[in-house]
């Protein structure tokens, strides 16, 4: 990279410090949940395309929301929306993990690694939570799935 | 041999950087406002989710045609949508190449503008057409 120039009549810069990358570092679950709560709220944008285009349908007509709902029910329209939800479920407790950060507490290396663990494993417990609920209330959907 | 020193001179010309009282402050402060209101709008979402799930058509009317869930879901809106657009800037600022970031923060403003508008309408239309 080219030094930069100082300007004439100022004192020269010395190099930027550079901070070591990625690689150098030992594994720890919260760098892991760190990235992932960049992912999960990347991913959470997008989902919100699902979220717009079921909305207008519902406004649209019958058979626009009956086209949205039919691929929202495939296998495939179902991993996405499960996937959605747990994105969702660990972008919000990765949220209250940040805001616990935010006053100041849970800074101990065991507090820390307890709380990314249990951000994982709460999205999950969630997701399991509401997906039960729904997939054993579905019964008109699912029959749908069934039938296609 | 003249002394270093890690700031440019065009830094001690500007005087304040965006974190003091600046839009720095104000991202971070609507960020955690947003967040606050999004745990709100999870548990309004997952509601709206398990009541119409494989719902038809006139169920979805019917529920939209309520006030509270008309005036929820457009709390939603708002709410997912400052939240998005700001955190979106993030990764953008910090990823893009020199060249892109201008245009994808552009582009972030006019994603988040149009889902807003598309969401807010199709509920006023489902809410008034009751």
């Amino acid at each position: 990279m080219a030094e930069a120039k100082p300007i004439a009549g100022t004192r020269p810069l010395a190099p930027k410090p550079m901070s070591p990358h990625l690689s150098i570092y030992r594994f720890k679950i919260n760098m892991i949940l760190s990235i992932m709560h960049r992912v999960t709220g990347i991913t959470n944008y997008f989902g919100s395309l699902i979220l717009a285009i079921w909305i207008a349908s519902a406004a649209t007509s019958e058979q626009a929301f009956n086209t949205v709902s039919s691929y929202l029910a495939t296998p495939l329209g179902l991993v996405i929306l499960i996937g959605f939800t747990w994105s969702v479920m660990h972008h919000m407790l990765g949220g209250i993990r940040h805001f616990v950060w935010d006053v100041g507490w849970g800074f101990s290396k065991s507090a820390v690694q307890f709380l990314s663990w249990a951000t994982l494993f709460g999205s999950l417990t969630l997701t399991a939570i509401i997906w039960g609920y729904a997939l054993s209330h579905w019964g008109h959907a699912l029959s749908l799935w069934g039938a296609r | 041999m003249p002394s270093t020193t890690y700031r440019t001179e065009l830094k001690k010309v500007r005087g304040l950087g965006s974190a003091i009282g600046g839009p720095g402050t104000d991202h971070f402060w609507a960020q955690r406002l947003t967040a606050v209101s999004n745990l709100f709008v999870v548990a309004f979402l997952v509601y709206t989710g398990l009541t119409l799930a494989g719902a038809p058509l006139g169920d979805v009317k019917a529920f939209f045609g309520h006030p509270f869930n008309a005036i929820a879901s457009i709390l939603v809106v708002i709410s997912t949508a400052i939240h998005m657009r700001l955190g979106m800037q993030v990764p953008v600022e910090e990823y893009m190449p020199h060249g892109l970031k201008v245009p994808f923060l552009f582009l972030n403003t006019f994603f988040v503008i149009v889902i807003a508008v598309v969401g807010v309408l199709s509920i006023l239309k489902l809410f008034l057409g009751n």
